[in-house]
């Protein structure tokens, strides 16, 4: 637990706590304001802060506090559920680039820096554009509210997962050489065995690290998309696409256009000082 | 050297005929196709009539039969026609390409300008107030949302104050360099600030990593000066690596480009291909896309043989 002696290990994962709670206890707040993230009042559209809006309410006169509550909670779900199924991916290419080397690993490795060099926002844009039916996904998830949730975690996992990959390989391919591994070796374990009892653990540090900062890095990702109206999709609300209604009324409300884009960048901030904090405190080789 | 040149070049045209497939399939996922549009758009089209439209552009034939196709087309410089803008799409593309390279030059530089002095301090003593400001400045801008970034700046100077304008890149009926650049303002500082700490990051940690070398304590023991070590013992070592970096951001620079232009509706290549996208225009979503990679391609290219005039111990064959 020393990890937590790091400020910048505090401070993240402070903030993400406090976040967490506050998304999670939604409900009961809702239930003390006699209101609902998706109750619409078109007679108090835009309201300004009241004791029944603590924060207002926005361009269908929905509560703006329960909103970005109920926005959060989609965000992270999808920055979590995503980081982690890309951490898995992830993991597995680069253990099997690190573990097997020569051509495998130049293949995955070219793979690799090709998809972090490639213009990803363009190709992103196309792909949350597709057509689920000429894809063949069945009606009933298609027209399901969460299709968009399942979709666009789908794609950032599909993008995300090259931190890792590198990160992993790297530390595969030092731990490879080492004289533990070479005994497993010798005493005749199977490479599957010692990929995933001798060198998988050794791994929890990188793992651990880039996945914090790859859930920053998806939120990010997933905000823009929902906000280009490719993401996570109404009446679902998201950080992203609560700014797509707060740009219209930019010059009427401005504090709508403010709110979603603070929670975005205090969240993603949180991620990335944890991810650092965690790697300083758990790699003492990084240490400087 | 040559050798090494006529491979990354016959690689970059393979890479590039993959993606071109990849992308062509990929287009063909969007909703609806071609003549469903001219569909929506006559209503006097027969379910007949359609199936001979299909039949005429050879619609009804299997995926990689019209691949070939179009890439026969496209290998001789013929990108049909842009739905959106009734224009060759070659004609539609080659203005904004100038758009969009003027904005991630001017941005680029600026980045560079503004990062690599900063990461050199930081670098000379880690743990000062002043690396706590540049550690602070990297962490807040690779956190940033670009979106919301441009959304504020709008906001105050566009809005609220009112110095510069909100959008597009010529105001009309006026015209000029002035124009023009009061226009790029605002879309180069959002791209500049969300390109900005990753490469502060890098340039910290090279120029920590070279400081720490004999050579360096060896040029200090030989009483050169601050100024002469981090100038011409440290930086000059610290670039090598960083040119990697420059070329593996071209891709992120793009997609912040396509943010930072639909925000603020300039008429670049970005907001181009978004738009096609949105607009159900195949040929200029595919063109774009495909001139988008080959420009990452070449940026990583031209890195390549960056790295081997800057490092004399790199030699490719």
């Amino acid at each position: 637990m020393s990890a937590l002696v790091q400020p910048r290990v505090r401070f993240g994962g402070g903030v993400l706590l406090v976040l967490t709670i506050a998304v999670l206890s939604t409900p009961f707040l809702a239930q003390a304001l006699g209101a609902h993230a998706d109750t619409v009042d078109l007679y108090h559209r835009l309201a300004g802060p009241s004791l029944r809006h603590p924060l207002g309410t926005d361009e269908l006169g929905r509560d703006l506090l329960l909103r970005l509550l109920e926005g959060g909670r989609v965000s992270l779900l999808v920055g979590i559920t995503a980081a982690l199924a890309a951490a898995v991916l992830g993991t597995g290419i680069g253990l099997l680039a690190g573990y097997f080397g020569g051509r495998l690993d130049a293949a995955l490795m070219r793979l690799t820096d090709g998809i972090i060099a490639l213009p990803l926002l363009p190709l992103l844009v196309v792909l949350a554009a597709a057509d689920l039916h000429k894809l063949g996904v069945p009606a009933a998830l298609r027209d399901s509210d969460a299709m968009s949730l399942y979709r666009i975690i789908a794609l950032v996992t599909l993008v995300g997962w090259t931190t890792v990959a590198r990160l992993v390989r790297g530390t595969t391919l030092s731990l490879r050489r080492q004289d533990f591994v070479r005994a497993a070796e010798a005493l005749g374990a199977s490479h599957r065995r010692i990929m995933l009892v001798h060198i998988l653990p050794n791994l929890a540090t990188p793992i651990i690290v880039a996945t914090s900062l790859a859930v920053g890095e998806i939120i990010l990702l997933e905000s823009v998309l929902s906000f280009l109206g490719l993401g996570v999709a109404p009446p679902l609300a998201s950080w992203g696409n609560m700014l797509t209604g707060a740009e219209e009324t930019i010059a009427l409300a401005p504090m709508l256009a403010v709110y979603p884009g603070l929670l975005i960048f205090l969240t993603v901030m949180a991620c990335n000082l944890l991810g650092d904090g965690l790697q300083q405190a758990l790699d003492p080789r990084q240490r400087r | 050297m040559s050798r090494f040149v006529v491979r990354r070049v016959f690689e970059i045209m393979v890479v590039l005929a993959i993606m071109s497939l990849v992308i062509y399939a990929l287009i063909g996922l969007m909703p609806g196709d071609p003549v469903n549009v001219m569909i929506a758009s006559n209503p006097h089209l027969t379910p007949a009539d359609a199936a001979r439209l299909k039949a005429l552009y050879g619609l009804d034939k299997p995926l990689l039969e019209r691949y070939a196709a179009w890439a026969a087309a496209a290998l001789h410089g013929d990108f049909g026609y842009s739905r959106l803008y009734a224009r060759p799409t070659l004609a539609v593309l080659l203005p904004r390409l100038g758009n969009t390279a003027l904005l991630m030059g001017a941005s680029f530089a600026l980045t560079l300008a503004l990062a690599w002095p900063m990461g050199v301090l930081a670098a000379r003593r880690p743990g000062s107030w002043l690396d706590d400001v540049a550690n602070f400045a990297s962490f807040a801008t690779i956190s940033m949302p670009s979106f919301w970034l441009a959304l504020m700046l709008i906001l105050v100077f566009a809005v609220q104050l009112g110095w510069l304008p909100p959008g597009g890149a010529t105001t009309i009926g006026a015209g000029g360099v002035a124009d023009r650049a009061d226009h790029l303002v605002l879309p180069v500082i959002t791209l500049t600030l969300v390109n900005f700490g990753p490469h502060l990051r890098y340039m910290r940690a090279a120029m920590i990593d070279t400081l720490n070398h004999d050579y360096i304590r060896t040029a200090r023991a030989k009483g050169a000066g601050e100024a002469r070590i981090l100038t011409r013992h440290a930086l000059r070592n610290a670039l090598i690596p960083l040119i990697t970096v420059v070329a593996l951001s071209f891709g992120s620079l793009f997609s912040g480009a396509l943010v930072t232009e639909t925000m603020f509706a300039y008429p670049g290549m970005g907001k181009l291909i978004y738009d096609a996208v949105l607009g159900n225009d195949y040929n200029l979503a595919l063109a774009g896309l495909l001139f988008a990679t080959l420009m990452t391609l070449l940026a990583n290219f031209a890195a390549d043989l960056a790295y081997a005039a800057a490092d004399p111990r790199i030699a490719y064959r």
